[in-house]
């Protein structure tokens, strides 16, 4: 039996697909090596707007929102879901972004606050590692 | 690191009927036994037994996820809060989950009457986790007047829910059987209801004379009893959602007047005490006892003890070393 062990909680995590954006081979994969690793993921499916995801989020309570953007829209999302989870008092979630994003933005987002940018040729360990650690970093909620 | 509030504290938001609060909680129900959380649970317990908690079961694939989010819909609609609890199954090697509910729901956010949790089974038989059943709790203390629990679609073995709602809508797709599988299938007699969903289906008219016929065989019969009801559904159609929640309604009715709720109560008090004693046995064992178990499962496997024996001998152990603080 798995997962008995009291001091591990299980690592949630939201992956979410926003906005005009049907790439979701992805996602999909990245959702399997987490769950692989042990932890427990909510897929959104896609075309969800931030509104959505952020109210999902914070119903299932997730330790790590997850978004991928292929659509080159992550200037107009980050910033939203960001607003959105200090407007409803959840800014201790982590938010990480994945996919296809430049080099500049995503030195702009991480100064908006996104807590880390894994893009897409990020082997799926490096993603498992990353989500650890920056569940570790935060500590107990 | 981030502030951690006191559970105690989540609670009284609970009680006013605070997402967050309740989202908050139900994570730490999961994530192990916490003697301050626990504490929180046993104040919030008080505030329980409000709302009218409905079992939805049935095969993979047979449309539960798309059946609960129209029924969602309906209760909305009637003015009542909805609380949901998906359950999907936890993989058995990694112990990690994809929890795939929110896909179909999708359309239910942003309703502060609606609530929506998934959770993964982690390993648990019967389809039904146990944090499932705090989960409950805290959406029935935070005011939500109806709470969906929707299990993992095991099949032929999910008399679990029976045991901890006070309504069981099992739901049979057509096409996914005969009616030997049907009378083989337990989840025929653990329905308060029966839904037979993609009733738009050519197909879905035997299905449901299929149930009405083995309904039908039932021994017990007569003035006063539940006569479980078969309820076609179409979401393709948008058809037969209203019908459900009647047929629930009525049921819930049925339950008050007939004064089986006494008995209902007193079956989902017994398997949650059941439930929660053997996770504290098995905690006991894994913790506790290690050594022990050790030096007895040598015993057993030389013969010189049996397996019965041995069990007897750590519960005996155990009474002096249990944990209050569970």
């Amino acid at each position: 039996m798995q997962n008995n062990d009291k001091s591990a909680a299980v690592i949630r995590v939201m992956l979410a697909k926003i906005g005009l954006d049907g790439h979701d081979r992805g996602i999909k994969v990245v959702a399997r090596a987490l769950r692989d690793a042990g932890m427990d993921v909510v897929y959104t499916g896609l075309h969800r707007t931030p509104e959505e995801v952020v109210d999902a989020a914070i119903q299932e309570d997730v330790d790590i929102l997850g978004i991928s953007l292929l659509s080159g829209a992550h200037m107009h999302i980050f910033p939203k879901v960001l607003q959105l989870l200090k407007d409803k008092e959840a800014e201790d979630m982590i938010v990480t972004g994945g996919g296809v994003i430049p080099d500049d933005d995503v030195k702009e987002l991480y100064q908006m606050g996104v807590h880390k940018i894994l893009l897409q040729d990020t082997p799926p360990q490096e993603i498992i590692d990353s989500f650890r650690q920056l569940v570790a970093e935060r500590g107990d909620r | 690191m981030i502030n951690r509030i006191p559970s105690m504290q989540l609670a009284e938001r609970v009680r006013e009927g605070h997402l967050r609060a309740i989202a908050r909680l139900i994570t730490r129900v999961e994530s192990g036994d916490n003697p301050e959380v626990r504490e929180a649970l046993a104040e919030l317990y008080k505030s329980t037994g409000n709302a009218h908690v409905v079992g939805i079961t049935g095969v993979p694939g047979a449309g539960k996820s798309t059946l609960v989010t129209q029924l969602v819909h309906e209760y909305r609609a009637s003015g009542r809060k909805v609380g949901v609890v998906a359950i999907d199954p936890s993989s058995p090697y990694s112990g990690g989950a994809i929890l795939g509910d929110r896909i179909r729901m999708g359309d239910l956010v942003s309703d502060p009457g609606v609530f929506i949790r998934s959770m993964a089974t982690r390993g648990t038989l019967g389809g039904l986790a146990r944090p499932a059943l705090d989960a409950v709790d805290l959406l029935d203390a935070g005011g939500f007047d109806i709470v969906l629990i929707e299990t993992v679609g095991v099949g032929q073995d999910e008399v679990d829910i029976v045991r901890a709602a006070h309504t069981t809508v099992v739901v049979n797709a057509p096409g996914l059987g005969d009616d030997i599988q049907a009378i083989k299938a337990g989840v025929l007699e653990i329905a308060d209801v029966h839904v037979v969903s993609k009733a738009d289906r050519p197909d879905s008219n035997r299905t449901i004379q299929e149930l009405k016929g083995m309904l039908m065989m039932s021994l017990e019969q007569g003035e006063g009893i539940w006569r479980v009801p078969v309820v076609p559904t179409s979401s393709e159609k948008h058809t037969g959602f209203g019908e459900l929640m009647a047929a629930i309604d009525r049921h819930a009715e049925h339950l008050k007047t007939s004064g089986e709720i006494t008995e209902r109560r007193h079956q989902i008090a017994l398997t949650r005490v059941v439930k929660v004693a053997e996770q504290i046995v098995r905690d006991n064992f894994a913790r506790d006892s290690r050594s022990q178990t050790e030096a007895l499962l040598k015993q057993v496997t030389q013969r010189e003890l049996d397996p019965h024996g041995a069990a007897v001998s750590l519960l005996k152990a155990m009474k002096e070393t249990i944990h209050e603080t569970h």
